[in-house]
């Protein structure tokens, strides 16, 4: 997270290198497990990074945490270029002009992707494959509907967090 | 958009498919419109995402090419910064991403009539499912139909009443092929939803079924 922000408020190109090092490779392969060839997946993989530098004047580690949000500009990119349609995206929030920031519930949502990743190691190796094979787009919405066992007490924390964050932000 | 008192939402199944990027666009609109009507499914889809960036971060990595990242530099000082514009928000009938697939809020929606004082406007999403506005007289009924694959329907303005439940704003009706029902607007508005189905529907009736390839209903 201290890399992302040194990104958005410094334009500090030693951390966009070291968010480079650890998650482009990363996009990479999540790009190859979706069915892009390596040439396509490198291409994608390195706009995704450029996303990331030019949209972080939008990141705000609130409301998502720095694995999260690449995830979610991958996976646009991979629906954009690999399906060939567009991401109706949700209406945005009236966040309010200046949100306080709060430390304490930042903190708790960068490290939900530590304790995500430890739910998900826990889960029964079927489980665990089929959501992974879920998020890598190897899965049709009806096999998603059907096949994947939901890992429902994992998260379960993560919404009330967010339900909190949410009640608290629009009050 | 936050007012709404919902109580039909969407599944987890439908939110992971959605945050997994698995959902054909028709669905996708759907569910992106009823999450800006719904702060409950916002955080609940908030964690499937999260859920992704948990796999991300746990994949396997696949070196990138030599000077990928000089590349990449080169890239982002080649490339306008992105001026984003200040997020839609509406203050209208429809929500922001209905109003980009429309073209503007419902004054702007080009309606064909069905017959029945029914009325529909197909919106442009790929093929693999339909998405339409609805208008349904108030009181007046959608023909007994069932359902090869999923419909959702979601209610943006009055409210609709079939076997199951009533619908109002912000609701979403999820149907399979277990269902079978006739939809009735609730007598008090007219109803206005968006139905995504990725299977033609089922009528009963004779004459449903032989206005159905002209309505691709």
């Amino acid at each position: 997270m201290t890399s992302m922000i040194a990104v958005r408020d410094a334009r500090d190109e030693t951390a966009f290198a070291r968010l480079f090092d650890h998650f482009a490779p990363r996009v990479k392969a999540f790009l190859m497990r979706s069915g892009a060839d390596a040439t396509l997946a490198e291409e994608c993989a390195q706009e995704t990074m450029a996303a990331l530098w030019h949209k972080a004047h939008l990141f705000d580690p609130n409301r998502a945490s720095v694995a999260t949000w690449i995830f979610t500009i991958a996976r646009n990119r991979r629906i954009d270029v690999l399906r060939r349609q567009r991401r109706p995206e949700p209406e945005d929030l009236p966040w309010g002009p200046e949100p306080e920031p709060d430390q304490a519930d930042a903190l708790a949502l960068q490290q939900e992707t530590a304790q995500l990743g430890e739910a998900l190691a826990a889960l029964p190796e079927k489980q665990r494959v089929l959501i992974e094979k879920a998020y890598f787009g190897d899965l049709t919405h009806s096999e998603i509907a059907t096949q994947t066992g939901l890992p429902l007490g994992t998260i379960k924390s993560r919404i009330r967090l967010a339900l909190d964050r949410l009640r608290h932000a629009m009050k | 958009m936050t007012t709404h008192d919902i109580n039909h939402h969407l599944t987890d199944k439908l939110l992971m498919a959605y945050s997994a990027g698995a959902l054909p666009e028709a669905f996708s609109l759907a569910v992106a419109t009823h999450v800006s009507m719904c702060d409950e499914c916002r955080a609940r889809l908030g964690a499937y995402e999260s859920l992704g960036g948990a796999v991300l971060e746990r994949a396997e990595t696949v070196a990138m090419a030599p000077d990928s990242l000089g590349a990449t530099m080169a890239r982002i000082r080649d490339g306008a910064p992105v001026v984003e514009p200040p997020a839609p928000r509406t203050r209208g009938v429809l929500p922001a991403p209905l109003c980009d697939y429309v073209g503007g809020d419902l004054d702007e929606v080009r309606w064909r009539s069905v017959g029945m004082g029914v009325k529909q406007a197909i919106l442009p999403t790929s093929r693999d499912a339909t998405a339409r506005l609805l208008f349904i007289p108030a009181g007046a009924a959608v023909p007994d139909h069932g359902h090869r694959g999923t419909e959702l329907t979601l209610v943006l303005q009055g409210a609709f009443v079939d076997e199951t439940a009533r619908y109002g704003p912000g609701d979403i009706g999820i149907a399979d092929e277990d269902l079978h029902h006739m939809p009735v607007a609730d007598i008090g508005a007219d109803c206005i939803c968006l139905a995504a189905t990725d299977a033609p529907l089922r009528f009963r009736g004779v004459i449903p079924r032989l206005a159905q390839p002209f309505l691709r209903i």
